[in-house]
């Protein structure tokens, strides 16, 4: 039994990675512009299905199709700032954001129906379903990739953030936005980038997702629910915040499931999610703390 | 003599004109010289009215791939019958609306088809979960269900007598394998089985029915544990199942992701049962193994209709299927054959009473007779179940979907048993 609860924990800190990887661009979009992106859970599908036609129509490898598919959702994400999220007004930006990003959600829904069909698809590598036999336990090698893959990405972002002068500007025009502009930052321009930026790396959590998980273009929304959850508890706007999150969601869930009942998995980590949020009510690394670097 | 002539030009003329006429009002038919032509101009309704039958069907949402093969399984029917001189000499035509999936909507759904839009029939949802408050609406109404993915006891306990499910009966779905496992020689026969299972009205009540005639063969049961339907991620419940080293795993699903993961999880933990059998997602033909690949191999799911099914009407069905959307027999979606069945269903009792009376339609349902749709034989009994129709298990077996079960059977092949290991 006990080998199992520490399955289980493996198993939770593996997949937690992958699920940090889908939710970094969730909370840097929010950390950065305020706006809730209810679209993060088909984006995520997005990077999945763009995955899958590059591996199904040109064999290449799936870590290799992000290559593609990551600068392909920079494309779009800075698309949907531009044609949607720079017209809302800054004083609805938070509660408009949810409505526009829901509408691009649909949109992108019908045209992934239309294109792919309703059927689940997977994606399929030759690694995907084998694993390594470490210390008595199985490690299924794509989440190990995934999660290396995470912590690549999550440090990259890490250190746009705080190590470049794009970042600087960034975390500028986060305290201040007229402070910013003021001494000659193009909010707008930033803004715009990070969207990007925060989508694109949605691509790679998409890819990892689509080799784990059979999905259709209707996933997404199971994801967004999981997702929001990561970036609250790890606090809105950081990125270490949404790994430690992710991981400890996964972790309490994969332990509950094994010592009790798959059942109450999902009902005891919202329950410690609520006990978190009762004594730091921004998370584990509020946005203050992060803007305040 | 000049008469004559003159009336000789003057009747070829006019048959010109005739023909010409008779070609333009052809071109000008509602589908051209395709499916309409034989529609009989007596429509019950009056001339020029269709019979419109309305559905709710999950179009986008968890349930959309088997909402969309539904739709495919009402159209293909409908289109059968329009060619075929329509329903009581009238077009029919299709009131589809999307419900999400959602419980909730679904009920807004059939409210406005039968209130607002007023439609002759009304066809059901996919899914139990869907069709129980989808009942309850049509039977507000005074209107007849008739459905084919709606066969679990939690559609049938609320005492309507609206409700007809043309498809097996839920509980008993799993017993043939369960028979079948406990039948086997001692040596072969699996010692420990798994019972995991999606809390899921279609699911639950098919694993204590085959738990119950295992145990009784002596196959110890090492896991029975429920997981929410809504879980995104399975590997702990699949690991868990794979610690137990059962030899046989009945796994209650819904849909092809949850079996997908499973097997997925299984080939990582190197653990290999010698029978997996899911109680749905491998019956979604092309929709299965483009999501499971080469681990499609052995995996056996219970149903009541397969592509290969030797039934003059069956057959008819897949010609059509495949004309239509291309493919193959074993790539068709069962739910495609569900849903056709419920209008040839809809379409026997409507001839038989000559109205569209839902009151007669449902009095009709009840009496006892039997129907015969692609799925094979319907007979309701007094709750509205399918009591003719017999429940098979297949198996796909080198990238086909043979049936398997019952064994001995006319067009069973033999089980892959033990099945090939995963990867």
């Amino acid at each position: 039994m006990t080998s199992q609860y520490a399955q289980a924990v493996v198993d939770g800190v593996l997949s937690g990675g992958v699920y940090a990887l889908m939710a970094a661009g969730l909370t840097l979009i929010f950390g950065v512009m305020d706006v809730i992106n209810i679209a993060q859970g088909i984006m995520v599908v997005l990077g999945a299905y763009l995955s899958y036609a590059l591996s199904t129509h040109l064999g290449l490898d799936l870590f290799a199709t992000l290559v593609v598919t990551m600068p392909s959702l920079f494309v779009v994400g800075i698309a949907v700032e531009w044609l949607f999220m720079r017209r809302l007004a800054e004083r609805d930006r938070t509660a408009m954001s949810i409505l526009v990003t829901y509408a691009v959600a649909i949109i992108i829904e019908g045209i992934l129906i239309q294109v792919f069909g309703p059927d689940f698809v997977q994606l399929h590598a030759p690694y995907v379903d084998q694993s390594v036999h470490v210390l008595g336990f199985y490690l299924p090698y794509i989440y190990i990739y995934g999660f290396l893959l995470a912590v690549v990405l999550l440090g990259l972002i890490y250190a746009l953030l705080y190590l470049t002068r794009f970042g600087q500007a960034l975390r500028a025009s986060l305290q201040d936005r007229r402070a910013a502009e003021l001494i000659g930052i193009e909010v707008n321009k930033v803004r715009t980038i990070t969207f990007g930026i925060g989508v694109a790396v949605t691509a790679a959590g998409g890819m990892v997702f689509g080799a784990t998980n059979a999905f259709n273009p209707n996933s997404g929304y199971d994801l967004i629910s999981r997702l929001l959850t990561i970036v609250i508890l790890g606090g809105l706007g950081s990125i270490g915040g949404a790994l430690v999150a992710a991981v400890f969601m996964l972790v309490v869930e994969d332990v509950v499931a094994v010592a009790w009942s798959p059942t109450w998995s999902t009902l005891v980590f919202f329950v410690v999610l609520v006990v978190v949020l009762t004594f730091r009510p921004s998370g584990l690394f509020g946005r203050a703390a992060v803007r305040a670097q | 003599m000049h008469f004559a002539l003159q009336w000789r030009r003057r009747s070829g003329w006019m048959l010109a004109a005739g023909i010409a006429l008779a070609l333009v009002a052809l071109v000008l038919a509602p589908s051209g010289l395709g499916g309409s032509k034989r529609t009989a101009a007596s429509c019950i309704k009056g001339a020029g009215k269709s019979i419109k039958i309305g559905a709710s069907l999950s179009l986008s949402g968890d349930f959309s791939a088997d909402g969309q093969a539904f739709k495919r399984g009402y159209q293909l029917w409908a289109d059968h019958v329009n060619s075929h001189g329509g329903l009581l000499g009238c077009r029919v035509t299709l009131d589809i609306v999307s419900d999400a999936s959602s419980p909730a909507q679904v009920v807004t759904n059939y409210q406005k088809l039968i209130s607002s839009d007023h439609v002759d029939l009304a066809f059901g949802p996919f899914s139990t979960l869907l069709t129980v408050p989808s009942s309850k609406v049509a039977n507000r109404f005074g209107y007849a269900l008739i459905e084919g993915a709606g066969g679990a006891p939690a559609v049938f306990a609320n005492g309507l007598h609206n409700v007809f499910d043309v498809s097996l009966i839920i509980q008993n779905q799993l017993v043939t394998a369960a028979k079948w496992l406990a039948s086997l020689p001692k040596s072969e026969r699996p010692k420990t089985a798994a019972y995991p299972t999606s809390n899921d009205p279609f699911t639950e009540p098919q694993l204590p029915v085959a738990r119950k005639i295992m145990e009784k063969a002596g196959i110890k049961t090492v896991y029975t544990k429920v997981f929410p339907a809504e879980v995104t991620d399975y590997t702990p419940i699949a690991t868990a199942v794979a610690a137990t080293k059962a030899q046989a795993v009945l796994l209650g699903s819904v849909d092809v992701p949850t079996v997908s993961a499973f097997i997925q999880a299984f080939a990582q933990q190197h653990y290999n049962p010698k029978a997996f059998i899911a109680a749905a997602g491998p019956d979604q033909g092309a929709a299965f193994t483009k999501a499971v690949g080469s681990n499609a191999e052995g995996v056996m799911v219970p149903n009541g209709w397969y592509g290969g099914l030797a039934n003059k009407l069956s057959r008819a069905m897949v010609k059509a299927y495949i004309k239509k959307y291309g493919g193959n027999a074993s790539g068709i979606n069962a739910d495609v054959a569900e849903g056709y069945s419920v209008g040839e269903v809809a379409q026997q009792a409507v001839t038989a009473i000559h109205s569209l009376d839902n009151k007669k339609l449902i009095a009709y349902l009840h009496s006892g007779k039997t129907f015969q749709s692609v799925q094979g034989p319907v007979k309701f009994n007094s709750l509205g179940e399918n009591t003719a129709i017999k429940p098979f298990t297949f198996q796909w077996q080198h990238g086909k979907y043979v049936q398997v079960l019952p064994a001995g059977a006319k067009q069973s092949k033999k089980p892959e048993y033990p099945k090939k290991p995963w990867g």
